[in-house]
């Protein structure tokens, strides 16, 4: 048996505001349902850049944070729940690919790539702003245990 | 192309969906036969709790992992016959699929043996916990 890694998860957290991506998932989930009725890949070429900034930057730098930061928290009373960035992080990864595939169902004019491509980026958004659903635990080992020898 | 008919269809499946999640995240599930590997020190890095041992894995991104690990590090400190133990899931792939782990925060409840008599997935309620470890003599 391998030599156990007891903390390697939880050495070099950066903690973020747990609420911000919430309030972010909230905002995408707007964006992804009308990009959906609407069908418009202008709509999906504005979140994609939001998804790379959140996947890239990070998830407190995305234009949706500042909005949250300038008229949200301000508003907000109590302690100040915080949370490791990389969860938020790797849902806006997630969240760039299929932004990235809609796209790409889009300039290549198969109406039914985007619509599924949409339809999940959004029902993620809305788990995470509804039931604080976090992407990361349910799909991130099961990709490692596909893609790690 | 106008049409709310997929607005409709990924709402419904994804309420459907995050009830389910909701009620399911942090319920115990009692394996109906305890017939599984047995797990010892040398495979979780802590000795064995005399009567029940927690094993939770862990990985990077996710937020309820540390929840989890506060909630069950604070409720062991007041139970002598319990021990807890925090395993990063990726640095740990032969174990995980061993004893498939599929996704995180989940708590695995060994008896004395070191054998698996349940799980949890998801972060559990405090009374969820003392009701798991209560059931295992």
């Amino acid at each position: 048996m391998a030599v156990i890694n007891q903390t390697s998860s939880t050495t070099k957290a950066k903690l973020i505001d747990a609420r911000g991506p919430r309030f972010s998932a909230a905002i995408t989930t707007l964006v992804l349902a009308a990009a959906l009725v609407t069908q418009s890949a202008a709509l999906i070429a504005l979140q994609l850049v939001v998804f790379a900034i959140g996947a890239f930057a990070g998830p407190a730098k995305t234009p949706y944070a500042f909005l949250y930061k300038k008229f949200v928290k301000p508003k907000l009373k109590g302690e100040v729940p915080t949370e490791d960035a990389r969860p938020p992080q790797f849902a806006q990864s997630v969240g760039l690919v299929f932004a990235i595939v809609a796209l790409a169902g889009s300039l290549l004019s198969i109406p039914a790539l985007f619509t599924v491509a949409v339809g999940f980026a959004l029902a993620a958004a809305f788990l995470n702003a509804v039931f604080n659903f976090c992407l990361g635990c349910e799909i991130y080992l099961i990709a490692v245990r596909i893609f790690k020898k | 192309m106008n049409s709310l008919t997929p607005l409709v269809v990924v709402l419904v499946l994804a309420i459907a969906f995050g009830v389910w999640y909701t009620r399911s995240r942090g319920e115990f599930r009692k394996k109906k036969t305890v017939n599984g590997p047995k797990l010892d020190a040398a495979v979780i890095g802590v000795e064995l709790g005399s009567r029940v041992t927690m094993v939770q894995f862990s990985s990077a991104f996710c937020s309820p992992c540390r929840a989890t690990k506060a909630l069950l590090e604070d409720m062991v400190k007041t139970m002598p016959d319990v021990r807890y133990a925090h395993i990063d899931a990726e640095s740990n792939l032969e174990l995980v699929r061993k004893i498939d782990i599929r996704s995180t925060p989940t708590t695995l409840f060994l008896n004395s043996d070191g054998v698996e008599v349940g799980r949890a997935m998801g972060t559990p309620k405090r009374s969820q916990v003392l009701d798991a470890v209560n059931a295992i003599r």
